[in-house]
């Protein structure tokens, strides 16, 4: 488990607790239990939550899997700079936002989950983990993969040796049909394997 | 019992129809679990199905996810109604308005028989949340579901792929799950009237005159209720029993030893093992879990046979791909210390083994996916060398697409005594392979067509020439189509999901529709 960067869970954690808080937040307000107010603020919690949670950090070691469409949250959340880069903060600012909604039985399980995830970041401030921003306008280097022998993918086919050499080839080759590299007709694009 | 129909008509149809689905979901499942590790018994006893079965019986994993999709919906579904619930128990036992329900919810616990209550919420006091984390059922809904959740997020895709330990050990979360769900309903929450009751007090004749209940003129008594029992265990009780009998078989298989014959360092960070155990024997294609207590306890790991069954050990290549790869490598590489301990279970059984079964086959592996086909290629190698004429394969066509071959030179060197054999054999026609490098550059490509008079490839070293780019599969296609009017053609694909994508969509194209003529089947091996 060495190489965990709990941030990533909790990060996972926390947006689920968000959707959890919403759903129970409304089932209390909508059904009018007693005290539904509370459920009011869950809803408003969670919908913090889920957009505070939503842009993906970068990690440390590997490529990142964005969500859908985080860019425009990720340029929000890192306007607020010290204050959502640093864990200890979130893990704070999740405990105490999960206290009011334990005060209703349709929210509690939103309650018990966000303060999972504070948790959870709490151990990734303790390792030392921050959140950076996925930024859109770095080069491609999750395709890539560590390929180190080539910077950029060429666009022509492979050069072919010119036309006298060739029929020289299909002349002494005979019955190998394969023997010139054949060039390709579709652009070579990058796929994970 | 008809009562309670007459008034629950509506739930009493919607459980039916959700039941039936359950049904045809089991059913489906069991169909599907014949060949996935878990069910190694119901095979025993079952026997193997036919070929076409067993196809749409490697998709155990997407089985797993889709119930686990089933679960949390119903989960959301029963918590949102026992809120509800909850509310309305609580409303009524505060309320004073003397009304059908308040009196209702007035029978008392701790009469002689166990109490003939209704509502569980014993005193207006009393708050819900209070019964939720007294109650039996309250309680362990709550750790189930918290299990639940922590199990869902730990799962998801970015966290498998990134952090596998993470989800594989929360994953073991389960345990608390099942045991919550075995003894949730234990309480009897859940109320209904008793038979006897039901003939002091019918709520058709005594509902409406609720005020003169127990009175001395009136022939109605309070009506009395007992709990459902608890039905959860019955829906559970068989998996968890297969469950338990394949961590079992699991858990003896590893305590046989496994005897490591050579190890050997390829290049690019590839590890061979050759390894011996007593009664392992397996079939093309097939995989095993390998599991080493030195890096990790808990951990198991698959990977695809690459030895033949017809040699008499079995091997692994095994490519640093994570921590527990890396760490297994390292621990491979130093001399100085004893050779860890190595655990293996399987072999578990894939659609490679389906290859010998047409009459034409295409095989197709990217990258690692050409693992499995080592197995097979080398079978036939040695199926050839024994004269084994029982082979109903006429033609082979071999599709090796990768970036680079510096991880898979191992696999060159296979290929180049498959070119001797059939050579010596005479029968180069039976195995025809292309070599796809989709990693090239200026350089690689100069190289190539400077040198591409030579007999062998300069890349490999084989006779045959390696491609570069990718295949262009319509013309792939159509070519086998036309060479093969009348076959059936298997096609194997061990690779990438976009690969499989436009596979399929060749398959469907190139098959002719008259059933006599060419027909492409498409086998997709899943990791």
């Amino acid at each position: 488990m060495g190489q965990i960067e709990w941030a990533m869970w909790a990060n996972e954690q926390a947006l689920a607790s968000g959707l959890i808080l919403i759903t129970g937040g409304i089932v209390a307000t909508a059904g009018q239990f007693t005290q539904w107010y509370f459920g009011a603020y869950s809803i408003a919690a969670g919908v913090f939550v889920c957009l505070l949670e939503y842009p993906r950090g970068k990690r440390a070691k590997g490529s990142t899997m964005e969500r859908c469409g985080q860019r425009y949250m990720t340029a929000v959340v890192k306007l607020f700079g010290p204050l959502t880069r640093n864990y200890y903060i979130r893990a704070v600012l999740h405990l105490l936002l999960s206290v009011p909604a334990g005060f209703l039985l349709a929210t509690i399980l939103g309650t018990a989950c966000l303060a999972i995830a504070s948790g959870i970041y709490l151990l990734a401030a303790v390792r030392g983990e921050q959140w950076t921003p996925i930024e859109p306008a770095s080069p491609r280097e999750g395709g890539m993969a560590g390929r180190a022998h080539h910077q950029h993918r060429p666009s022509n086919p492979p050069p072919r040796p010119p036309a006298e050499a060739r029929k020289k080839a299909r002349a002494t080759a005979g019955g190998s049909p394969r023997a010139a590299p054949r060039p390709t007709r579709v652009p070579v694009t990058d796929e994970v394997v | 019992m008809g009562n309670w129909v007459v008034n629950h008509w509506f739930s009493a149809l919607f459980l039916a129809v959700w039941l039936g689905l359950n049904v045809f979901l089991f059913v489906d499942a069991f169909l599907k679990y014949e060949k996935a590790d878990k069910y190694f018994y119901t095979r025993e006893i079952l026997g193997f199905c036919s070929r076409t079965l067993r196809k749409q019986l490697d998709h155990n994993l997407t089985f797993h996810k889709l119930v686990a999709y089933m679960i949390c919906l119903h989960t959301a579904i029963h918590i949102i109604a026992h809120l509800f619930n909850f509310h309305r128990y609580s409303r009524t036992r505060q309320a004073t308005d003397g009304s059908l329900a308040s009196i209702l919810s007035g029978l008392s616990h701790g009469e002689k028989e166990g109490g003939s209550w209704l509502n569980p919420i014993q005193s207006p006091d009393m708050t819900v949340e209070y019964v939720t984390f007294t109650s039996i059922a309250g309680l362990t809904g709550v750790i189930m579901t918290i299990a639940l959740i922590l199990m869902v997020t730990s799962a998801t895709k970015f966290m498998r792929r990134s952090y596998f330990e993470v989800f594989w050990y929360t994953h073991h979360l389960f345990v608390f799950y099942i045991l919550g769900l075995a003894i949730h309903g234990i309480g009897g929450i859940v109320r209904g009237q008793t038979e006897e009751s039901m003939n002091e007090n019918h709520p058709h004749e005594c509902a409406e005159s609720f005020q003169k209940w127990d009175d001395h003129d009136s022939h109605c008594r309070s009506p009395q209720f007992e709990g459902h029992p608890p039905e959860s265990w019955k829906w559970i009780l068989a998996p968890v029993i297969l469950y338990i009998f394949e961590r079992i078989l699991r858990f003896y298989r590893s305590q046989q030893k496994v005897v490591i014959t050579k190890v050997v360092m390829h290049p690019s960070k590839v590890l061979e093992l050759q390894m011996n155990k007593r009664g392992f024997s397996m079939e093309v294609g097939q995989y095993i879990f390998v599991n080493c207590p030195s890096i990790s306890l808990l951990e198991w790991h698959p990977f695809t046979l690459t030895s033949a069954p017809e040699e008499d050990f079995f091997s692994i290549h095994v490519r640093a791909a994570g921590d527990w790869t890396e760490n297994l490598i390292r621990a491979f590489e130093q001399q100085d210390s004893s050779i860890p301990r190595i655990e293996v279970d399987g072999p578990f059984g894939t659609v490679s083994e389906d290859v010998f079964q047409y009459e034409v086959a295409m095989l197709v592996g990217a990258g690692i996916g050409v693992t499995p086909f080592a197995s097979i290629l080398k079978s036939i190698w040695y199926k050839f060398q024994h004269g084994d004429h029982d082979l109903k394969t006429q033609k082979i066509y071999f599709y090796w697409i990768c970036r680079e071959t510096g991880a898979f030179s191992w696999f060159n060197d296979l290929l180049t005594s498959l070119e001797q054999e059939m050579e010596e054999l005479g029968k180069v026609g039976f195995l025809n392979y292309r070599l796809f490098l989709t990693g090239w550059d200026s350089n690689i490509a100069g190289h190539a067509a400077l040198n591409f008079d030579k007999a062998t490839d300069i890349v490999t070293g084989l006779k045959q020439k390696t491609s570069f780019g990718r295949p262009m599969w319509d013309n792939e296609f159509s070519t086998i189509a036309t060479s093969h009017p009348k076959s059936v053609v298997g096609v194997f694909l061990c690779g990438p999901q976009t690969l499989a994508k436009s596979l399929r969509k060749c398959c469907h194209r190139y098959s002719s529709l008259d059933p006599r003529k060419v027909q492409f089947y498409f086998n997709k091996e899943n990791f």
